[in-house]
């Protein structure tokens, strides 16, 4: 079920993509692609890397470690771009964000 | 045309003309081919696979009703284990869970249920199907079990456009992600039905605020896709994203076409999966390539600073309006021919869709 109401993305944010969407790596023309329902992404190296992680189990923060060490790059420059892309790609229902605290408090 | 030809992306599969609905504005062609035209299962099959291998990554499986078709789940596991995207486009009235339950099974992916009308009376006046709407909100529940993903189609017309703010209320209630608000494009049933179908302007303008503004107030909770009815626009819609770039339909009888309702342009012939390899056809044949890339375009969209956006808009309507297939998109205010969208024949009533008087209506249209 789509969520009723806006999920709004902060680093406790663990995303997901959302059932029924896949991420691939297409051979034939050498790149990544999401696959959705009625619609074809093609998602940048970095952008795959994010999509790679959001697995459900990994809250935002971990992410952005991650991506921090593997690009060698400081984490509080990385932080806003992975956030913005998260936050995106949740308002158009690819990613599905459950949060760390809500799980705690049940 | 010097680029080359780069793999195509979807197919628009009509596997079956057969549909229990019979709505006046049917995006099928007028002339409805019987089930005895139909491809056969291998012949679908072998299609398919040789699509996975043109690069193509999604199937629109319709139809028709496609559930019509007792292979579907058949072909639907074949383009799942080649790695294809399956959207499956129904009107529902007809599907039973344990099929649904064999096409999720199969590994359909995704499912457009389409709803005539928000309200029941509705939905049995467009579509002359009794039970109708109850029928697609028991489907919609069923696809939500499965947990599969749901589309909402809303076909918009002057019968339904006040409904539109109800559609949006139905695609929450029954935990839908996506709606399409899809205003009906005037060709063949549409075409011929004009008359009564055809909102008017202050309509389709009130339309066009209301969702602009609900889907704003619906980010992250519902998409709400829009396709406005081209016959209020300025400039034309970018047909099929470009004629041959990404895209092809395949008829139920087995004619590849480089939009669904090419087939009204009768100066164009068009090749059978049954007379070469796919591959051939998407990058070879004549109906492909007339209207591939920028040269065939006449003026004024040949030195048009939009002609990437919109590729001089649809040939179809093109055709179906000033004769040549070639012509500027009327619906284009730059088109010599802009005014004919606006003389309307006289009012009659919808003609229905069915398979034998398709032709005969339109000879006398």
């Amino acid at each position: 079920m789509p969520p009723c109401s806006r999920h709004i993305v902060d680093t406790t944010s663990r995303p997901a993509l959302a059932a029924h969407v896949r991420l691939t790596f297409n051979e034939l023309r050498g790149k990544w692609a999401v696959l959705a329902p009625e619609k074809v992404l093609w998602p940048d190296e970095v952008s795959a890397d994010i999509l790679k992680r959001c697995t459900g189990d990994e809250p935002i923060s971990k992410i952005v470690a991650d991506l921090a060490q593997d690009y060698d790059a400081p984490a509080d420059q990385i932080a806003p771009d992975v956030l913005a892309f998260v936050q995106e790609w949740s308002d158009r229902l690819l990613i599905r964000c459950s949060r760390a605290d809500a799980e705690a408090a049940r | 045309m010097t680029d080359p030809v780069g793999p195509p992306l979807g197919i628009l599969a009509e596997l079956t003309h057969r549909c229990p609905l019979q709505c006046g504005y049917c995006s099928n062609p007028v002339e409805l081919l019987k089930a005895n035209r139909e491809l056969d299962t291998e012949t679908w099959i072998d299609t398919f696979e040789q699509a996975a291998r043109l690069g193509i990554l999604q199937v629109h499986l319709s139809g028709g009703e496609p559930t019509l078709r007792r292979d579907l789940e058949e072909i639907i596991a074949c383009l799942s284990q080649n790695g294809v995207y399956t959207n499956l486009i129904t009107a529902a009235v007809t599907l039973t869970r344990d099929r649904l339950e064999a096409f999720v099974d199969a590994g359909l992916e995704h499912a457009q249920i389409s709803f005539q009308g928000a309200k029941a009376e509705t939905t049995e006046l467009v579509g002359h199907y009794r039970g109708g709407h109850e029928k697609k909100l028991q489907a919609a529940r069923w696809v939500r079990e499965l947990g599969l993903p749901l589309t909402v189609n809303a076909p918009i017309h002057k019968l339904n456009i006040a409904e539109v703010p109800e559609f949006v209320a139905l695609a929450l209630e029954i935990g839908a992600e996506r709606l399409e608000i899809a205003n009906v494009q005037y060709y063949g049933w549409a075409y011929l039905n004009r008359s009564a179908l055809l909102p008017d302007y202050d309509a389709v303008m009130r339309q066009v605020d209301y969702v602009e503004k609900t889907r704003d107030e619906l980010t992250g909770i519902l998409n709400i896709d829009f396709v406005t009815p081209d016959y209020y626009a300025d400039y034309p819609k970018p047909c099929m994203g470009g004629w041959g770039k990404d895209a092809f339909a395949i008829t139920p009888d087995g004619h590849v076409l480089p939009c669904h309702a090419a087939q009204s342009i009768t100066s164009l012939k068009f090749d059978r999966v049954t007379d070469k390899p796919l591959k051939d056809i998407w990058e070879g044949s004549d109906a492909f390539n007339r209207f591939r890339g920028y040269d065939w375009m006449p003026e004024p969209c040949r030195s048009c600073e939009r002609k990437e956006i919109d590729f001089g808009g649809c040939r179809c309507q093109a055709f179906a309006l000033t004769g040549d297939a070639a012509a500027t998109d009327p619906t284009c205010k730059l088109s010599p021919y802009h005014d004919r969208l606006r003389e309307l024949p006289a009012a009659q009533e919808i003609r229905k869709r069915v398979l034998s008087a398709g032709k005969i209506l339109a000879e006398n249209a």
